[in-house]
């Protein structure tokens, strides 16, 4: 545009424009003058039209300034615009003729400041967890040794390098990588569809569904790591059926796939300390449990050879545990014993004693026999007695005859000549010297012969002598009697 | 120590399955609170166990593949090189 002098002239040159040709000049002029501008402003009336188109307003407290995105640059974003959100757009400006408008055609938005973009991250993150996409519940438990390590990272950063390098010291496993972008354009897309495609793989052959994934991204600013903040990589991190250790930037960085994985690594080299342990480690614990065994089951039958010892040691015990018990026995048996000679005993008595109540007939003849007998006895003892006595009275009575019948005789001066013996005698019986007893009634005298017959008629004289005297003594006793 | 082949059922168990069984059966023969049959069979099962975990801990070979597609479509594996 050429300068005009204001004053002079002014109504007499001024060019005359149709409003087409104004607004294609004003289009040219902006757009030229405007080709690349950077512009910092909140987001607001954000619409994503059916085209695929995304319109917005970025707007301060003073301005607003529309704005548009074409269906191809809006995939390639690197955040997701929202209402609210303070980004700084770039892109060019250009006008709308049909409406007399001006807007700026966005080609790359980025979130305005660290608070803003914390801010967004809260708040998405309050809403993931108000679904319960961060339930502990949901954590699902790593195989102690996975067979296939699934990774989502980029196959050119460090991130695999590290990972790899941590497996190869602790464990060497198989790990399937699945390439992905890790920030800028489309790298949510891709980190969620390779989350969803190990999922949806299935085992065939060589190839081997993993039972363990590592999202995995090296550190980065806030910006870089977005896309590990972006709702459908969070969707599909708690949608897996396989875990996941998420290992997102370094150390302090948190995105929100940390929430939803099941495990958190502070680096990717941690993502392998968790996923794997450590060989050797496992190889001398399994190596020391196996050198115990034989000790320990060496001592097991030791000790079992020790009790049996011992339980042959302690086999007298039962012995005398037996002895005791016949000890008891022979008690109970004597017992037994006694008690039955007792009843015995008892029984025999009491036989005994009804028996003595019953007289055995023969015994009671013999015993009647006996008293018979006994009486019988009795009855001729007693009749001796009387007929001895009767005899002694009567010997009596006679002598007591005999001897008055003889001293009456006496009396009347006769004397009995006897021999030394008290016999009576005859003449023929005395010779000389012959001694003779005399007894007069009154009492005795002795002589001695001074001449006797004797021996010449001894036997005729002494028959005649004592012929008379004898039956004077026949006579006295018989007529006593 | 023969080598016997290893049961099904302890084929079937993760290493730390293994490894754990392994440690209780140890825990309880060095405690010696066994009966004499019974100490035997964990014996026997303790061999078997360890077998078992070093056969898993042997299967350590590095692979590391790429997913990719193939010319249909297909997803595949090759081998990366990555280093």
């Amino acid at each position: 545009m050429t300068d005009m002098p204001l004053n002079s002239d002014y109504k007499d040159n001024k060019p005359e424009f149709t409003v087409s040709e104004l607004s294609q000049a004003l289009k040219l002029a902006v757009e030229e003058a405007f080709s690349q501008v950077r512009v910092r402003g909140e987001i607001s009336r954000l619409t994503l039209a059916r085209s695929g188109h995304m319109y917005l307003t970025l707007k301060d407290e003073n301005a607003v300034l529309d704005g548009v995105c074409w269906r191809g640059t809006v995939s390639r974003l690197s955040i997701s615009p929202e209402d609210g959100l303070e980004v700084i757009a770039t892109g060019r400006l250009s006008t709308y003729s049909g409406r007399s408008s001006y807007q700026i055609v966005i080609e790359q938005m980025e979130v305005a400041g660290e608070g803003a973009l914390l801010k967004l991250l809260e708040d998405r993150r309050r809403k993931l967890l108000a679904e319960g996409l961060f339930d502990e519940g949901r954590k699902q438990p790593l195989p102690y040794i996975p067979e296939v390590i699934g990774v989502v990272t980029s196959p050119t950063g460090a991130a695999i390098r590290d990972i790899l390098n941590r497996l190869r010291e602790r464990f060497p496993r198989r790990v399937l990588v699945w390439p992905t972008n890790v920030q800028g354009e489309g790298a949510a897309e891709q980190i969620a569809s390779a989350i969803d495609g190990f999922n949806k793989l299935v085992s065939d052959g060589e190839l081997l569904k993993p039972d363990l994934i590592i999202v995995a991204r090296g550190g980065g600013s806030l910006e870089d790591l977005w896309a590990f903040n972006e709702e459908l990589v969070v969707r599909a991190t708690a949608a897996s059926k396989i875990p996941i250790i998420s290992a997102v930037g370094h150390e302090t960085d948190v995105t929100l796939i940390d929430f939803a994985s099941d495990r958190r690594a502070s680096t990717p080299t941690a993502a392998a300390e968790i996923a794997v342990p450590v060989r050797a480690e496992l190889t001398e614990k399994s190596g020391n449990m196996g050198a115990r065994l034989l000790p320990a089951i060496q001592r097991q039958l030791d000790f079992f050879g020790k009790e049996i010892e011992g339980l042959g040691r302690a086999i007298p015990l039962p012995l005398r545990w037996v002895e005791a018990e016949v000890q008891r026995l022979d008690d109970r048996a004597d017992r037994l014993e006694i008690t039955k000679t007792n009843l015995f005993n008892e029984l025999k008595a009491l036989i005994r004693e009804v028996s003595r109540g019953l007289v055995n007939p023969k015994q009671q003849l013999l015993y009647n026999n006996g008293k018979l007998m006994a009486t019988a006895r009795a009855w001729h003892r007693s009749l001796e007695s009387v007929i001895k006595q009767k005899l002694n009275e009567l010997d009596k009575a006679s002598l007591i005859l005999e001897g008055a019948s003889y001293q009456r005789i006496l009396e009347s001066g006769f004397a009995l000549v006897t021999d030394q013996s008290g016999k009576t005698v005859s003449a023929v019986d005395v010779s000389s010297g012959t001694k003779l007893g005399i007894r007069f009634f009154d009492g005795d005298i002795h002589v001695e012969v001074k001449s006797g017959i004797g021996a010449k008629m001894a036997s005729k004289s002494s028959l005649n002598l004592k012929k008379p005297s004898r039956n004077v003594d026949k006579d006295a006793q018989g007529k006593l009697i | 120590m023969e080598k016997k082949s290893i049961p099904n059922d302890i084929k079937e168990l993760s290493f730390e399955e293994a490894l754990s069984e392994l440690d209780s059966i140890v825990g309880d023969l060095e405690q010696g609170s066994n009966k004499l049959d019974d100490a035997i069979t964990a014996y026997e099962r303790g061999t078997l166990l360890k077998q078992h975990c070093e056969a898993k801990l042997q299967e350590a070979k590095e692979r590391v593949e790429k997913i990719t597609m193939d010319a249909s479509g297909k997803i595949i594996a090759e081998p990366a090189d990555i280093a």
